[in-house]
C-alpha cells in the first residue's frame, strides 16, 4: 500500500520536531489569550445564573479540563496503537506525552468538580456517581499506565505493552461520556449537545466555548513540547540533536 | 476446540498438583473478613450494612493471590514460550487459561461467600442473589487479573503494580455487584445489575483473550 | 470589588477552583521545561563523551 508522503515524514523525528517548534509559540500565545478572554468574560462579563448565582462559574473550568483528560486519552490510545501496530517510534512518543499531562488535567477535573459539588449537590464526593467513579477509573488509569512504564527498563517493550493497556482503556472514555445518560447521577445531562442545540444562553455559551478552545491550544503547546522533550531523550546521541544541545545549552 | 481442553485440563492438573497453594486465597479471604469486625467492632445492625461491601472487597483482593500461577509461573519454566509457537491459536490457550483459574481460584472464593455473609448477619434471602452476583462478575474479574498478569509477565518484580492496574478495574463490577446484593436485601428485584454484570462478563470474555495474548506475546519478546 | 472576591457568598469554592486549575497548568508548564532541560543536558553529555571517551572533561567547552 503506498502511504502519503506525510505519514512518512510524521514518523521522522527531526521533522516533527521543528514541525512543532514552528506551531508552538502560535498554539501556545493564542491559547494563553484564549484563556485569559475567557476568564475575564466567565468571571466578569457573564452574568449571574438563575439557580446558581455565581457558583455557577466553574462552569468555565470544569467539562473543559474534563475535556481535554479525556481527548488526551484518546490521543494516547490512538499514537500507542499506531505505534503497537505499525512499530512506529514517535507513535509511542506521542503516546508517553501525553500520559502526563491527561493525567494532571483528569486530576483538575476532579479536583474543580469536588468543589462545584459542595455548594450546588451539597456533597464533594457521592461514591457511586456513574461519572464521577467512571472519571476516577480514567485517572487510575492514566496513572496505571505511567507506573508500569516505569517498571520496564527497557523502553520499546515499556512501549509495547503499556500500548496494550491505553488501547485497552480507551473504553472508558465513552463510559464517562454517557454514563450520565445510562444512569441515574447526580451530573446534568449534556448541555451542549443535546437536541434543539445548548441549552445556554449565548452571553455564557460563548466564553464556554471560549475556554474549550483555550485549553485544547493550551493542551496542544504542552503536547507538543513534550513531545519534542521525548524525541531529544530518544535520540539523544543522533548528530542533529548534539547540534540542537550545543546552541541551547547556556 | 481440543486445544482449549488441552490447556484447561492442563493448568487444571498443574493447580491441583498445587493444592495447598490453592488455599491461600481462601484464607486469605476469611482473615480479611474476620479484620474488618476486629476493627470496627460494628453493632449488629453495623455489620450487616456493611456485609455487602466488605465481602466484595475482600473477594477482590483475594483473588489476586492467585495471579502467579496464570502466567509467571510458565514463562519461568519456559511452556509459555512453547504455548505460543503452538498451533493453536494465543487467544484460545488465553481463554482455557482464565477459564481453568476462575474455576480453580474464584469458584472456591464463590463458595465461601455464603458462610461469610451469614456470620456478618446478613438476611438468607439476599444471598442466592450475591453468589449469583458474584459468578456473573467472575468471568470480568478472571480476565481482568489475567490482563494485568499479562501486561507483567514481562517484569522481574511484577507482583506490586499489577494490582494497581486490576483494581480501578474492577471498580464497575463492585458497583453492581453491591448494588444487586443491597437490592435484593432490601426486598427488591437485582435484574438490572445482575444483566449489567452478564453483559460485562460477555464483552470481557470474547474481547478480553485479544488483549491478553498480545500482552503475553509482547512480554516474552 | 469586594463583592467580586466574594462572589454571592460561594468565594471559596469559585477561587480555589480556578486556583487549582491555574496551580495545575502552571506545574504542567514547569514540568515540561525541566523535562527539556534535563534531556538537553542528558544531551550534551552524551555528545561531550562519545568525542572524548577516554577522557572525563573536567570542563566543558562548547564551540
Amino acid at each position: 500500500m503506498k502511504l502519503p508522503r506525510w505519514f512518512h515524514q510524521l514518523g521522522s523525528p527531526p521533522y516533527v520536531y521543528r514541525l512543532a517548534e514552528r506551531l508552538s509559540p502560535w498554539l501556545g500565545g493564542l491559547g494563553c489569550g484564549l484563556l485569559a478572554v475567557g476568564t475575564v468574560w466567565g468571571l466578569v462579563i457573564a452574568p449571574p445564573d438563575y439557580q446558581q448565582d455565581e457558583v455557577y462559574r466553574i462552569i468555565y473550568i470544569h467539562p473543559q479540563t474534563a475535556y481535554v483528560g479525556m481527548m488526551a486519552y484518546v490521543i494516547m490510545a490512538v499514537a500507542a496503537g499506531v505505534g503497537f501496530v505499525w512499530r512506529v517510534k514517535l507513535a509511542h512518543a506521542a503516546a508517553v506525552s501525553a500520559a502526563p499531562i491527561g493525567a494532571w488535567f483528569t486530576f483538575c477535573a476532579l479536583c474543580t468538580g469536588a468543589i462545584w459539588g459542595k455548594p450546588t449537590w451539597g456533597t464533594y464526593w457521592q461514591w457511586g456517581d456513574p461519572r464521577i467513579m467512571f472519571e476516577a477509573l480514567l485517572l487510575f488509569l492514566f496513572l496505571g499506565y505511567l507506573a508500569l512504564r516505569g517498571a520496564f527498563d527497557d523502553r520499546d517493550k515499556a512501549d509495547r505493552v503499556t500500548a496494550i493497556l491505553a488501547v485497552v482503556g480507551v473504553v472508558n472514555v465513552p463510559i464517562v461520556h454517557y454514563s450520565v445518560e445510562w444512569w441515574n447521577s447526580l451530573h446534568q445531562t449534556s448541555t451542549l449537545l443535546s437536541e434543539g442545540g445548548p441549552a445556554m444562553t449565548s452571553d455564557m455559551l460563548i466564553p464556554f466555548l471560549i475556554m474549550f478552545a483555550g485549553f485544547t491550544l493550551a493542551f496542544s503547546w504542552l503536547l507538543l513540547r513534550r513531545l519534542q522533550a521525548e524525541i531529544i531523550e530518544r535520540e539523544g546521541n543522533a548528530r542533529w540533536i548534539r547540534e540542537l544541545a550545543v546552541e541551547g545549552a547556556p | 476446540m481440543s486445544a482449549f481442553h488441552a490447556v484447561f485440563a492442563r493448568d487444571l492438573r498443574v493447580a491441583f498438583r498445587r493444592w495447598s497453594e490453592l488455599a491461600h486465597p481462601l484464607i486469605f479471604f476469611l482473615i480479611v473478613v474476620a479484620l474488618f469486625p476486629l476493627a470496627l467492632s460494628p453493632t449488629t445492625q453495623q455489620l450487616r450494612e456493611v456485609g455487602t461491601g466488605v465481602l466484595w472487597v475482600a473477594a477482590l483482593l483475594s483473588s489476586l493471590l492467585s495471579l502467579d500461577g496464570l502466567f509467571r509461573s510458565d514463562a519461568d519454566d519456559g511452556s509459555l514460550e512453547q504455548l505460543l509457537l503452538s498451533p493453536a491459536p494465543m487467544t484460545i490457550t488465553v481463554l482455557a487459561k482464565v477459564a481453568a483459574h476462575a474455576l480453580v481460584t474464584l469458584l472456591p472464593l464463590i463458595c465461601l461467600v455464603p458462610v461469610t455473609a451469614w456470620s456478618y448477619n446478613m438476611p438468607s434471602a439476599a444471598l442466592p442473589t450475591m453468589a449469583l452476583a458474584l459468578l456473573l462478575a467472575a468471568p470480568t474479574l478472571s480476565v481482568f487479573i489475567a490482563l494485568g498478569a499479562a501486561l507483567t509477565v514481562g517484569l522481574r518484580r511484577g507482583g506490586s503494580i499489577v494490582g494497581l492496574l486490576v483494581l480501578p478495574l474492577t471498580g464497575p463490577l463492585l458497583i453492581f455487584g453491591t448494588r444487586a446484593t443491597d437490592l435484593s436485601i432490601n426486598g427488591e428485584p437485582p435484574t438490572a445489575p445482575l444483566l449489567f454484570l452478564a453483559a460485562l462478563a460477555v464483552l470481557a470474555v470474547s474481547l478480553g483473550p485479544v488483549a491478553i495474548a498480545a500482552a503475553v506475546k509482547v512480554g516474552l519478546e | 470589588m469586594t463583592e467580586f472576591l466574594q462572589m454571592g457568598g460561594d468565594g471559596a469554592y469559585v477561587w480555589s477552583a480556578y486556583g487549582i486549575t491555574l496551580a495545575v497548568l502552571i506545574i504542567n508548564v514547569w514540568l515540561v521545561r525541566a523535562k527539556r532541560r534535563a534531556a538537553l543536558r542528558r544531551a550534551l553529555e552524551l555528545s561531550t563523551q562519545t568525542e572524548l571517551p577516554r577522557k572525563q572533561p573536567t570542563v566543558r567547552r562548547l564551540q
